[in-house]
């Protein structure tokens, strides 16, 4: 009973939350076969069969040279039951939320998403994955036959110690007709060049929605002053139109490291976590002292942002 | 234009949450429930597409009794109607037993679009939207930021990780779930709110939907996350916490 690992690439290149999960995979301990799936994928295979795996799969076809759900629908659903895994394992990002959940349906299965962790009980698998944007945990488990289906957050497994090996590669052409596809995707595109790059500042402050009203933004403008920082966002202050997206720090804004970064009134969910965790010293101010951003953070004040930041501000100040 | 869209009540962000005694789930007793921030924005995007193409917008919405409050909210925004999947235990249910349900209430529907949230705050599963197009047989895009309609086409544009878009086309009909901040949302008037008191609502059992299946993914404990990293926590006086953080910063985390 193996684990099959369905591998993602961007660029040419595997992206960083594959070799993650490839990593989760490898802790399980059964044997791990990584599918690579699109079109000349074969420098992808060659670099996974570097690794301590039972075997690689590259799917290859015309049709999967951009990313459709239809596409790679039809050609994991044909790995999945010519293979009968016990496990089939996704990236949770962006593109497998876009598939997995409707592979997993076509088998009558359902993907735990977005897993942070595992663990064997009694023989059977307990995944560990996150509820109301990372306040509670829940233990979840799969009732019914194999194959079962998960997909593996970011930063949850560490990819820097991945075993190495030589796997053998097969190459498979799946079935796939161009009247299966439905949608039409074309080339992703990034906005128009961004006026301020977070990336380049030694200390942010960022707010978040604890701030409740665009008037309240002077109190952490003030704290950004007083830090010499730029200011930057959580998603709903961008959503909002409180700041321009470009200040948005998280998975679909900007990834920042600074020296010094510090959240204000952010709850600490992951989208936003993944854009901030490198940075070098956190701070975080939140009056809930059970916010999950306080598990990222070096210092934290637990009080409320109004009062909290203006002394700040003072304090930094005086001894100037 | 027919169009769905799937609203989900969900504990107020602020909520303080505490597991409840069979370790399962939280204790609603005293939790207020709001819509699910990113059906709020499916809903605006089913509303001005409605404004744009004319039809109809009708609102998806399984829960217990105090859904209906979040149903009414959306028909005083202006949906037209909806159709309220009576289901006390959501929670009991796993997404595909759920979206069965639903795909079970649309069987007559006919819907040219169908929009949800990419994600529901509390169960944050993710899954919903896509696992009902696939039940409903539909082309599916997820995370969407813009929808335009022409013919019987729709242009959509997707986001993707670290600031990149792209645009997608596909055939109505079609389902997609819709990701927060694709337009500002609206407020109910006056006059919407005494006109959502006349619109039809219906209701139907889990029971007259055929009944979901014995769930495939079963939530064993709900639990407070461990803590993990020792992080310096300052409380209790807003100046003596701000002036040991600054002092901190400064002589051991030297970053100021
Ligand atoms: C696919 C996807 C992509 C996403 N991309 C991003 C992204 O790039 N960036 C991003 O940030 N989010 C992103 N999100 C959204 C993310 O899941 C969270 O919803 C968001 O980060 C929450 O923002 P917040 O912490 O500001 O708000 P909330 O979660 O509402 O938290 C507000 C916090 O403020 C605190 N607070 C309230 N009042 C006070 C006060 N007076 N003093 C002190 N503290 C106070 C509260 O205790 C709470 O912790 C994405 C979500 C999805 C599903
Ligand atoms: N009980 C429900 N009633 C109506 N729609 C729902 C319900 N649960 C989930 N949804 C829809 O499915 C989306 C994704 O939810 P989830 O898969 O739980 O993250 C939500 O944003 C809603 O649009």
């Amino acid at each position: 009973m193996s684990i099959l690992v369905i591998t993602e690439h961007r660029e040419g290149t595997l992206t960083r939350l594959s070799l993650e999960t490839l990593a989760a995979a490898l802790s399980m301990e059964k044997p791990v076969t990584a599918v690579v799936l699109g079109h000349s994928v074969g420098a992808l295979a060659s670099q996974l069969a570097g690794y301590a795996l039972e075997r690689v799969i590259a799917l290859e076809h015309s049709l999967l040279l951009q990313y459709t759900p239809d596409g790679y629908c039809r050609a994991l659903l044909e790995t999945v039951q010519a293979r009968e895994p016990w496990l089939v394992l996704f990236p949770h990002s962006y593109q497998s939320r876009d598939y997995a959940p409707k592979l997993a349906t076509a088998l009558g299965r359902v993907l735990a998403s977005d897993v942070t962790g595992h663990r064997m009980e009694d023989g059977a698998l307990v995944l560990v994955r996150q509820l109301f944007q990372g306040k509670l945990n829940a233990d979840v488990r799969f009732a019914g036959e194999a194959p079962h289906f998960a997909s593996i957050q970011a930063g949850a497994y560490r990819a820097d110690t991945l075993p190495a090996g030589t796997a053998p590669i097969e190459t498979v052409t799946p079935e796939i007709h161009a009247a299966d596809i439905r949608t039409n995707p074309e080339a992703p595109f990034r906005e128009a060049q961004r006026a301020v790059d977070l990336t380049a500042a030694d200390v942010i402050v960022s707010v978040g929605r604890g701030i409740k009203e665009a008037e309240n933004l002077p109190v952490v403008q003030a704290l950004a002053e007083a830090l010499g920082a730029e200011l930057a966002a959580s998603r709903p202050i961008c959503d909002n139109g409180w700041l321009p997206m470009e200040r948005q720090v998280g998975s679909s804004g900007q990834t920042v490291a600074p020296k010094l970064y510090v959240a204000v009134g952010i709850s600490g969910a992951i989208q936003h976590l993944v854009g901030m965790k490198g940075s070098k010293v956190i701070v975080a101010i939140n009056k809930d002292p059970d916010a999950p951003i306080f598990e990222v953070a070096d210092y934290g004040i637990v009080g409320d942002l109004f009062e909290v930041a203006p002394a700040l501000v003072e304090e930094l100040r005086k001894e100037r | 234009m027919n169009i769905v869209v799937c609203v989900k009540q969900t504990p107020a962000r602020d909520s303080l949450l505490r597991v409840d005694a069979a370790g399962k789930w939280v204790s609603e007793d005293d939790l207020n429930f709001e819509i699910n921030e990113p059906d709020a924005y499916a809903l605006e995007s089913g509303l001005q597409l409605k404004e744009q193409h004319g039809g109809e917008v009708t609102v998806l919405c399984a829960g217990p009794a105090r859904a209906a409050q979040t149903i009414r909210e959306a028909l005083a925004k202006g949906a037209d109607r909806a159709i309220h999947i009576a289901a006390d235990h959501l929670g009991a249910l796993d997404p595909l037993g759920l979206a069965k349900l639903m795909a079970a209430a649309l069987r007559d529907e006919k819907p040219d679009l169908v929009l949800t949230g990419l994600q529901s705050d509390d169960l944050g599963y993710g899954q919903t939207g896509v696992i009902l197009a696939e039940l409903l047989g539909l082309p599916h895009a997820t995370i969407i930021m813009q929808v335009e309609v022409e013919g019987g086409t729709l242009q959509v544009k997707r986001e993707l990780e670290d600031g990149w878009f792209q645009h997608v086309a596909m055939p109505l009909p079609a389902l997609l779930t819709i990701q927060s901040g694709i337009s500002k949302l609206r407020y109910a008037t006056l006059m919407g709110i005494k006109r959502a008191k006349t619109k039809p609502v219906r209701t139907v059992s889990a029971a007259e939907l055929g009944d979901a299946a014995t769930p495939v993914l079963e939530v064993a404990r709900v639990y407070a996350p461990p803590r993990g990293k020792r992080t310096q926590l300052f409380d209790g006086d807003a100046r003596e916490s701000a002036a040991r953080l600054v002092e901190k910063l400064r002589f051991e985390a030297r970053v100021l």
